[in-house]
């Protein structure tokens, strides 16, 4: 018996929305043993996971690790900057060497869109995407949804505002693709540089004006300005980005309207959101975080749990 | 699908033992304020739930009550992936020092058991465990003996014990399927 159908987590693009609501939904059973004195279940004992980052990570890292525990998996960590890839190794020998030591599932980070698929070709484990570039970021939408869902009871329906670097934003990707396929409406709002052309074909739509995206939104889910896009003249100060995107509470105060904001961390306090926002009742980001490790496990369990897995 | 071999037991007879049950639960133990009945998910839950009502009805005394899912603690895990429906379990007590009586509808093979068990233990030290069960339809693979047995009842191993409750399936019934 298989309770999902995906084999891999390398995108939310290519999952079903049932297999999407699946993983949200076994998530609270997670969040529930995360309640108690010993936050542990032994469903994965004996599984070995190993992470590899090849790309830098303090949440998404730590979040996986836990969850792999928690789980009572065998956890082997590995990142690009102590390893042999500074020798020259490529990803594809990396990889096949790990494999032979039988692992039993990789979660992976990695700078290049589409590495997670590559990786798929060369192994039979489920792969997790932790992140590949400016592609998706699968698992950080599944929690962003999660959340939506503990707070809202429902993701069909609601109006969901992303606001930030679209363009850069691989949880923006993974995000639009999962709440357009459980229902919700999304609409987008960034400088028109920081937006990828034809980006309605998701089923999204664009607005330019944060004020216009907070009067329609229930959620608004606000994305790091990344400063080292700040060098290569996208954005010409951060004075003027919080002008024009920043979340402040004053420009919330205009609106009647109290809505969710969320943020997937790490947060740049006075540039896109203000820290007044950040710590105030309207935010949901520490939610984010622990929904994330609950998520993850649930992630784990549905694609390691299953026998017929080949 | 398997056929209904017989039907083991009445909406009457259910009731009957489930009350019968509590007064044991309750003559087995000398402070009521101690005593936490957990049922396992999902029959076990339900049964759990009336002997609460039962005790409340017969002491005055509400107990505490909880609910285990015992998915993540299963051995079969790996085989079958446990049961379909797996939900959060709901135990909002402090176990430490309570004596805690697990409820579930069916003893067969006794893993299940087992898992509940092992999972209590991540909520803290009971007191005591005790077990009691709707059916005990024999079988065991473990050392594990039912503390409170509605009724026992010898079975093969190619028939299967199905509890019905009202809550779920409509109608309060026990009845042995022939597979």
């Amino acid at each position: 018996m298989k309770r999902i159908e995906t084999k891999h987590l390398l995108g939310l693009e290519n999952v079903s929305s049932k297999d999407i609501e699946t993983i949200i939904d076994v998530g609270f059973t997670f969040r529930e043993v995360l309640e108690r004195p010993i936050k542990k279940v032994p469903v994965l004992n004996g599984k070995n996971i190993v992470n590899l980052f090849f790309e830098n990570s303090t949440r998404t890292k730590i979040s996986f690790e836990l969850a792999e525990k928690r789980l009572s998996a065998d956890v082997t960590n590995f990142s690009a900057s102590s390893s042999s890839v500074e020798k020259g190794e490529s990803l594809r020998d990396t990889i096949q060497n790990i494999h032979v030591m039988k692992m039993d599932c990789v979660v992976m980070r990695h700078p290049i869109p589409g590495s997670c698929l590559q990786l798929s070709n060369y192994v039979d484990v489920p792969i997790v995407n932790a992140g590949d570039g400016t592609h998706e970021h699968p698992t950080q939408a599944l929690l962003d949804m999660m959340s939506i869902k503990e707070k809202f009871g429902k993701i069909k329906g609601l109006n969901i505002g992303i606001v930030g670097d679209i363009l850069h934003s691989r949880v923006a990707l993974s995000n639009i693709f999962g709440l357009i396929k459980l229902g919700a409406n999304v609409k987008l709002c960034a400088p028109p540089h920081l937006l990828q052309r034809n980006i309605e074909q998701h089923g999204v739509s664009v607005t330019y004006d944060v004020d216009e995206l907070i009067d329609w939104a229930d959620a608004v889910n606000v994305l790091r300005i990344q400063r080292e896009r700040m060098g290569v003249g996208l954005i010409p100060s951060i004075r003027e980005y919080r002008k024009f995107f920043g979340i402040t509470s004053e420009r919330l105060n205009r609106h009647k309207k109290e809505i969710v904001i969320m943020h997937p961390g790490p947060i740049n306090r006075g540039v896109e959101i203000d820290s007044d926002v950040a710590d105030g009742d309207q935010a949901i980001i520490l939610d984010q975080v622990l929904n994330g490790v609950a998520v993850r496990m649930s992630v784990l369990y549905l694609l390691l749990g299953s026998k017929d897995f080949e | 699908m398997g056929k209904i071999k017989s039907i083991l037991l009445n909406e009457l007879e259910m009731s009957k033992m489930l009350t019968r049950i509590s007064h044991e639960i309750i003559e087995s133990h000398s402070e009521i304020s101690s005593i936490a009945i957990i049922g396992i998910r999902t029959r076990g839950e339900i049964f759990a739930k009336k002997i609460v009502d039962n005790i409340e009805k017969i002491s005055g005394d509400r107990v505490h009550y909880g609910i285990l899912d015992v998915t993540f603690y299963r051995d079969d895990f790996s085989q079958n992936l446990g049961s379909p429906k797996v939900g959060p379990s709901d135990i909002s007590f402090d176990i430490n020092s309570k004596n805690i009586v697990l409820i579930d509808d069916v003893l067969y093979t006794g893993r299940t058991i087992r898992a509940a068990m092992d999972e209590l233990f991540s909520f803290g030290r009971a007191s005591s465990i005790k077990l009691g069960v709707l059916i005990d339809r024999g079988h065991r693979e473990l050392p594990i003996k039912a503390d409170f047995v509605g009724k026992n009842f010898p079975t093969s191993n190619n028939e299967h014990v199905h509890v019905l409750v009202n809550e779920v399936d409509g109608k309060d019934e026990v009845r042995l399927v022939q597979y």
